[in-house]
């Protein structure tokens, strides 16, 4: 978002921290100009509340607590002793969304991990060899652009679903639908990346950097992930930072649907499923893991924004 | 221009056929036909044999793939179990417009579809009329008045807007414009369905009916609309042709909508005609919540009950439809801005 603070580059006079020597890495010539964007601030302190909502949570509620259903409590609204009510089974609202966004968040996160990694090496691959390995790639790309995604994740989840057996971490128990739909949430959104980073590698291979490199004998691999990988980092890192806000958004979509990841490992989605039955009655089933998820993608999404600003001052959001 | 179009539905036909192959072999495993089919009647083994290979569920998935795709009345079936082939095959095959039956329905997917298609179509062009009307007036003066303050809260609002899932900010307008007006004694809007059974499929309940869902699709496409238009009249007033018109002393009127929106337009028309078919194929959410009878909510039903003609009907047309619409908005780019050829 361009607008946040009103600053117009001006060549004549650059700020004095950007004149100041000695040169600035790239790190910190990002962070400094990423602290000046208002709204990207408030985003990382938001997200780093939620994030630590989420992990202190444990502390206060066990998620046997989280997961423990009490038939007599039922629907209760907000009290002091369930300060956000509790749900359709009796479950406690307020512990559930601790748990529940611990699930969403990583969700997030290693959807984006499995999005960058297949939509880098696609784009790396078509980007710098091109030719006829392009034009395969490339269709191949097309071919998965052409279904709308959230109808290609409901058939895969509805395929997939109980695919993966529950597993055992740390003494506690995740619902294996969470790989499921973290694979197929990564696998059917690295289109729009690899196109990103094809075009990178289009036009960074024609430099002169990589043409000195190729003539003193530099392996390919080298050329690729040591030469041209870092100068696309740029875009690659706002992709990724949308992505998070995108993998949790879909998840809490598939889940409202019923098809996303199944009890007892609560996420922000499933918690939504089938609240709207009880829209007239119980609006604390919808509001708090709702508004605490539109939070995190608003905060993840300004972040995204604020660091594209910040990496290349030329493409402004539009 | 021509050769242009051929060429691009050329290249779509491979497209389309790996496409179809991976979601066919997707489908095989989604759910058991023969219990969407007879459901709890055919417990008896002689019946499910039968049905089985009624279905053609006794051939490999590539046969059935090729019976789909080009049908199979060229060939004999074993109905019987005897070994013989004795009985010809009916169906036509996709190739030529026969999608095959709904399992549940009972009909055939192409009408299944076409029951719903309207409902959709209602729904979808009354929301994108709403947003492009909308995120016109709103990018044009947001532009106009770059860095005011009502742009920049305006800013700040598409952005929220934009990071909001359409579920809740479709529960919230339920709870506040359905539930909590209809508490206060206000006219509330009604929240469920296309029209009140009570009275009847009306014009006035229909559209009262859609103003939620409408509300919803629309405010949540605001936003990315509106910032391209934005943007994009911002590119526009800045350029050389628009301070010669301004310098020319024409009005700011029509400076504004004559010149620089016109141009300004071009981009959008990308937007909207990359989107649109995604809107054919319903914004399943929204309709989920307001149960609008609609082709989204028949793609998750379908979907749930393991009826595959159905569901591969849906998203053959959808991706039908992308390609088209991807065609036709190259070509009526082509054709708005004379700077773009193809060759």
């Amino acid at each position: 978002m361009d607008t946040a603070v009103p600053e117009r580059p001006q060549v004549a006079s650059l700020p004095a921290d950007e004149l100041e020597a000695p040169p600035l890495t790239l790190g910190q010539l990002t962070w400094r100009r990423f602290r000046r964007h208002k709204m990207a601030i408030f985003g990382s302190i938001t997200l780093a509340i939620l994030v630590l909502y989420s992990i202190l949570g444990v502390f206060i509620y066990s998620e046997k607590e989280a997961n423990f259903t009490d038939t007599k409590a039922r629907l209760q609204s907000p009290s002091a002793e369930h300060l956000m009510g509790t749900d359709t089974v009796g479950r406690d609202i307020l512990a559930r969304t601790i748990y529940g966004g611990q699930i969403s968040i990583l969700i997030g996160l290693t959807a984006m991990m499995v999005e960058v990694f297949v939509g880098v090496t696609i784009g790396a691959i078509s980007g710098y060899y091109g030719g006829r390995m392009d034009s395969i790639l490339m269709r191949f790309t097309e071919a998965v652009l052409i279904i709308p995604q959230i109808f290609l994740l409901l058939v895969m989840a509805k395929y997939f679903g109980d695919s993966v057996r529950n597993v055992n971490i740390f003494g506690r128990t995740f619902s294996g639908s969470v790989i499921v739909i973290v694979l197929i949430i990564g696998l059917t959104s690295w289109p729009y990346l690899a196109r990103i980073v094809r075009a990178q590698f289009l036009s960074l291979k024609e430099n002169e950097f990589i043409l000195a490199a190729r003539a003193t004998g530099t392996p390919r691999s080298q050329i690729i992930f040591r030469h041209i990988l870092p100068n696309s980092i740029a875009p690659i890192a706002v992709a990724a930072t949308l992505g998070v806000a995108n993998a949790i958004t879909l998840e809490a979509y598939i889940s409202f649907l019923g098809l996303g990841v199944r009890p007892p490992t609560a996420t922000w989605g499933n918690m939504l499923e089938g609240a709207y039955n009880y829209i007239e009655t119980a609006w604390w089933l919808w509001l708090f893991p709702g508004a605490l998820m539109a939070l995190t993608v608003l905060s993840i999404n300004f972040i995204g924004d604020g660091l594209r600003d910040a990496l290349d001052p030329r493409s402004r959001a539009v | 221009m021509t050769r242009y179009i051929i060429r691009r539905l050329l290249q779509a036909i491979p497209l389309l056929l790996i496409i179809s192959l991976v979601l066919f072999v997707l489908m095989e495993n989604i759910g058991d036909p023969l219990a969407t089919m007879g459901g709890r009647t055919v417990t008896r083994s002689a019946d499910r044999e039968r049905l089985t290979r009624q279905l053609g569920l006794d051939k490999p998935v590539i046969v059935r793939y090729v019976y789909w795709l080009i049908g199979n009345d060229w060939t004999k079936f074993d109905l019987d179990g005897d070994g013989i082939p004795e009985t010809q095959g009916t169906r036509k095959g996709v190739l030529r417009g026969d999608f095959g039956n709904s399992l549940i329905a009972k009909q055939p997917v192409t009408e299944v579809i076409w029951d719903r298609l309207p409902n959709t179509l209602l729904l979808m062009v009354t929301s994108e009329l709403v947003i492009i009307l909308g995120a016109l007036l709103i990018g044009v003066y947001s532009a106009l008045h770059q860095y005011s303050k009502l742009d920049n809260t305006i800013t700040a609002l598409t952005f929220i807007l934009y990071s909001l899932p359409v579920f809740l900010f479709a529960l919230g307008a339920i709870y506040i414009f359905s539930v909590s007006f209809k508490r206060w004694g206000l006219p509330s809007f009604p929240a469920v369905g296309m029209f009140d059974p009570q009275v009847g499929k009306t014009p006035s309940q229909v559209a009262i009916h859609m103003v939620l869902p409408v509300a919803t699709l629309s405010f949540i496409y605001f936003a990315a609309y509106s910032r391209y238009i934005r943007s994009s009249m911002l590119d526009v007033i800045s350029q050389d042709y628009v301070r010669t018109a301004r310098s020319k002393g024409l009005p700011r009127r029509e400076v504004i909508y004559g010149h620089a929106l016109k141009n300004a337009a071009l981009p959008i028309v990308t937007v909207i005609g990359l989107d649109l078919p995604f809107l054919l194929g319903g914004a399943i959410v929204t309709e989920r919540i307001f149960a609008w009878p609609g082709m989204g909510r028949l793609f998750l039903d379908n979907l749930s009950r393991g009826d595959t003609p159905v569901v591969m009907g849906i998203l053959m047309m959808i991706a039908v439809a992308v390609i088209i619409f991807q065609i036709i908005t190259d070509v009526a780019y082509a054709w708005l801005d004379p700077r773009i050829r193809f060759d």
